[in-house]
């Protein structure tokens, strides 16, 4: 429903990036979301992230299910390629794309009511199965489109806006990403772009399931006192255990901080990730001891963000199953097709 | 009287699931047709791993009648448990063979019968002290019997032996030595042969043996599929597992010794949809294989599938419904749920194999038409095509043949300022046009949705834009009417008003039901339906004939309701022959049914007077 076009033109001087696009090359339409909703920040975050990573936009594919945050993809890259899919299955669908093209870069957008309710199945095995993609929840503790039911990552005790207290236990998809196997977990906040933004670009430089939990409050259903997913408890809550300074492409790259402050990443495919800590105590690495800090943090009602977990050699689903470095669908019948010779040999076994 | 037939009788073996009967019950189907003899074998086994009891049944036909016939005429007994029920299931003037080990009450067989007692488990224990070797080796022995009293030609069943076990010389002997256990014993004890007996023929030709899931399988191989995603389920798991096995065989680079393929196993039929259908839209040729409970799952997808316009094939391997059903039985009964598969106002595209050689060339076909038509294909096998050695002839591949892709747009056709509207019918066929993600770096992207869109595919809530969307997709099916096999017609060489329709796997027994409904003075013609939607001349053939059966195997007459609904046919015209007890449906119920109720037209005319209720 986007009755407002807009305009094409765009001031001569705005930067461009390394391939020549500007900033407005990496938008969409214009959002048809509520005015204020922490969704359309990530979707800001995303094009600021594609823009310094200097993506070619037609090389991105973007998949969501059902609901507000699946409508996001209209909203930004409107040069790629979109697939909204059926509720909670993006996952599904992302995979077979993933399978068929494993060229370009998968995003997959989601919300809590899509990945931690009806698509639970789904979001839990397209990360186990390694798919390498960046997949993005926009968490906001409840459903925006049909009007404020609690979602299943809304925190027992937080109050709707009518008033009814959830009594349900929360389900924490970082938990269960870093169980099934996630090889790079983030939380952030649509409220903090500054964290958010170096946290996506190092997601889309990771090969392997890259998944991030971004709290996004619900400005219509989802942000008054008693909400546990409202920009103010989010900020009185919020506990970064560290902070992206930069993320590099494939180039090498110089660092000049005071050895110890910083930490450098190396990611498979040659990028780097500079890693500021925050906590002293946290290492990115140790998925166990990740999984037991967020409990513990969680326990006290601490929000924990940041970048929390990375497996620096991870492999990707395409790595598991072996496939041909061509992607599937630019096989045709020479590489697919065996031929009727082999299958008269084949018409001779059978007899 | 002893039942004499040479080359034609039915033979069943009763055995205990997870006994090792199922490799000696081949061996004995295959020796046969090594001899020229013509067979067709069907299991029938239970939801089950180990311990309930399982059939192996074996037409043998010189006159190549492949469907099941009903009746025994030879009952291999190995099972205590359906003794009874076997024992009773011989025909009149049949032969049971069991195992005389232990004496059995003269109350426990019949007096109309030939009573072949062999000592199997006394010949075992002699001669092996390993019990699972006692076990194996007692399914062989009773083969080794069987050649005795049959006839049979054994150097063909040692040459069979021989193939199975090629470099394994123990194995070989073994087995070579157990099959001569079984024969010696029946030539010195016992009157041999039997009434029944084999004699070599020529009657096979170049013929192959080979199940329905293989056969497809390999058909989505030689078309170019390269995803595939499945759940487990009988009875298309063996599919999906060919699939793998082809692949394996067939589609590793041997430089790389990458793969060239990309199979998972889902997490569930809504997973394997998914990702069939992500696959499909961006380009690669994916399918999966499932049964009615995954139809039922997939149905959401399915109508994203038709409603978005992107290409799917489905593997349909027919089980007897509704709800979990007999999951081990065969019935054609997901017609209308795949037809109409998910809400809304939804057609799909189905295909009908008849036997393996069809499932390979409608398998290689589906992937062709998903492109061309850019929505699923169904390919609607059922269990007893399946998952049962069929005699069929040989798969056949054009090498000029070229994939069909489709409508795709190019980045090419896109710079040379092509008027790119996804749902955009250009030519008048109803089929739009589409791009593959990251075709272009700025033109001809889009967005896909579920939801209704406008021709430049944009969200739209307009009435007049979605009505013109779904008049096109009805344009589409129109369309597709004439891509996809037509129906095949075979009229009787006798006039008559009377017509037959049927499909998939009820062609052999339709086949040999019509030799019997000749012989009883019936004339019938013909039409084989291979696909829906139906080609126009399913209507005419109706149209020429007074009253058409329509022969299917599910209690609802999916197919003849399909027909009265989609060519706007008067249901009285249409006589529904319905077999579905999970059995295969045969002959002789076909001509039987269909003679009772041509008898029945030929009845003289009630006396006046006389009180019609």
């Amino acid at each position: 429903m986007t009755y407002v076009v807009k305009p094409k033109f765009h001031h001569p001087e705005l930067p461009k990036n390394e391939l020549g696009f500007t900033h407005r090359d990496y938008e969409g339409a214009v959002s048809t979301l509520c005015a204020g909703c922490g969704h359309d920040s990530i979707s800001s975050s995303i094009i600021e992230a594609c823009f310094e990573l200097s993506i070619a936009p037609h090389r991105v594919a973007k998949l969501s299910g059902i609901g507000c945050s699946s409508k996001t993809p209209t909203y930004f890259l409107g040069s790629s390629h979109g697939f909204n899919s059926v509720h909670g299955r993006m996952p599904s669908v992302l995979t077979g794309a993933n399978l068929a093209n494993r060229d370009l870069i998968y995003l997959g957008v989601s919300g809590d009511g899509d990945s931690a309710s009806i698509g639970f199945g789904q979001f839990a095995h397209a990360i186990r199965r390694g798919v390498d993609m960046v997949y993005i929840v926009e968490n906001n503790g409840v459903y925006g489109l049909t009007k404020g039911q609690f979602s299943a990552t809304a925190d027992p005790g937080s109050k709707s806006k009518r008033g009814v207290v959830n009594t349900d236990n929360a389900i924490d998809l970082i938990g269960i990403a870093l169980q099934v196997g996630a090889t790079f977990v983030a939380r952030s906040f649509s409220g903090d772009k500054k964290q958010l933004t170096p946290l996506i670009k190092a997601a889309l430089e990771h090969r392997g399931a890259a998944f991030i939990d971004v709290i996004s409050p619900c400005v219509a259903f989802n942000n008054h006192a008693g909400s546990t997913k409202s920009f103010d408890y989010v900020r009185e809550h919020n506990d970064a255990v560290n902070k992206l300074d930069f993320v590099t492409g494939r180039d090498a790259i110089k660092v000049d901080y005071a050895p110890g402050s910083v930490e450098l990443v190396q990611q498979h495919d040659g990028s780097t990730i500079a890693l500021r800590k925050l906590d002293a105590d946290y290492d990115v690495h140790d998925r166990l001891a990740a999984m037991s800090f967020l409990q513990h943090h969680a326990a006290k009602g601490q929000i924990v963000t940041g970048l929390l977990y990375v497996a620096p050699e991870a492999e990707d689903l395409h790595g598991h199953l072996n496939t041909v470095e061509t992607p599937l669908n630019a096989l045709g019948e020479k590489e697919l097709c065996p031929g009727s010779a082999v299958l008269d040999k084949f018409n001779a076994s059978l007899r | 009287m002893p039942i004499e037939s040479i080359n034609d009788f039915v033979v069943r073996f009763a055995n205990v699931n997870g006994s090792g009967s199922a490799s000696a019950n081949e061996l004995f189907a295959r020796s046969v047709l090594r001899m020229g003899i013509p067979v067709a074998p069907r299991n029938i086994f239970p939801s089950n791993i180990q311990g309930l009891p399982t059939w192996y049944e074996v037409r043998i036909s010189e006159a190549n009648h492949l469907g099941a016939r009903g009746g025994t005429d030879l009952m291999v007994a190995m099972n205590p448990q359906t003794w009874d029920k076997d024992v009773a299931g011989i025909e009149p003037g049949g032969y049971l063979l069991y195992d005389s080990t232990k004496p059995l009450p003269k109350s426990k067989f019949r007096d109309d019968i030939t009573v072949i007692g062999v000592p199997l488990t006394a010949i075992c224990n002699r001669e092996y002290s390993d019990p699972r070797q006692r076990q194996l080796f007692k399914n062989i022995v009773y083969v080794g019997a069987l050649s005795a009293l049959l006839d049979m030609d054994v150097a063909e069943m040692e040459k069979l032996i021989a193939e199975q076990y090629a470099g394994k010389e123990k194995l070989f002997d073994a087995n070579k030595h157990a099959l001569h256990l079984g024969r010696d014993w029946v030539m010195m004890n016992l009157d041999h042969p039997i009434g029944l007996r084999l004699k070599r023929a020529a009657a096979v030709g170049d013929r192959i043996f080979i199940e329905g899931n293989s056969a497809a399988a390999l058909g989505a191989v030689y078309s170019g599929a390269t995803v595939c995603a499945w759940y487990p389920i009988t009875p298309s798991s063996s599919l999906a597992e060919a699939f793998t096995r082809h692949c394996n065989r067939l589609r590793v680079d041997p430089q790389t010794k990458k793969n060239k393929f990309a199979i998972i196993q889902a997490e569930d039929e809504l997973a394997s949809i998914g990702i069939v259908i992500g696959a499909g839209w961006n380009g690669a040729r994916a399918f999966t294989a499932t049964s009615g409970p995954g139809i039922s799952l997939m149905q959401e997808f399915l109508g994203l599938a038709y409603f978005a316009e992107i290409p799917a094939v489905i593997f349909d391997v027919q089980r007897a419904g509704p709800s979990t059903g007999m999951p081990t039985r065969t019935q054609q009964t997901d017609i209308i749920s795949c037809a109409y598969a998910s809400h809304g106002d939804t057609k799909h595209v189905l295909l009908f194999p008849e036997d393996p050689a069809e499932a390979f060339e409608f398998a290689a076909a589906a992937f062709d038409l998903a492109d061309r038509l850019q929505t699923p294909i169904f390919v609607m096998l059922d269990l007893d095509i399946g998952m049962n050695h069929r005699l069929s002839r040989p798969l056949v591949w054009d090498d000029s043949r070229k994939y069909d892709r489709g409508k795709i747009m190019t980045a090419t056709a896109l710079e040379a300022g092509a008027d790119f509207g996804r749902y955009l019918d250009v030519d008048g066929d109803g089929i739009p046009y589409r791009t593959l993600p990251g075709t272009h770096p700025s033109k001809g992207s889009f967005f896909t949705r579920g939801t209704s869109r406008d021709r430049y595919a944009r969200y739209t809530e307009e009435g007049p834009a979605y009505a013109d969307n779904m008049q096109r997709l009805l344009r589409k099916f129109e369309t597709a009417k004439d891509m996809v096999p037509r129906p095949l017609q075979a009229n009787s060489d006798k006039p008559t008003k009377y017509g037959v329709i049927y499909f998939g796997s009820t062609s052999p027994a339709m086949h040999e039901a019509i030799e019997l409904l000749e012989t009883g003075g019936h004339a019938l013609d013909r039409l084989r339906v291979r696909a829906f939607p139906f080609h126009s001349s399913v209507t005419s053939f109706i149209g020429e004939q007074d009253f058409v059966f329509v022969v299917e195997q599910n209690r609802d007459a999916q197919l003849r309701s399909l027909i009265v609904n989609e060519c706007n046919i008067e249901p009285v015209r249409l006589v529904p022959i319905l077999h579905y007890d999970g059995t295969p449906i045969t002959a002789r119920f076909i001509a039987r049914s269909i003679a009772d109720r041509l008898d029945a037209l030929k009845v003289t005319p009630l006396r006046k007077g006389k009180v019609v209720s």
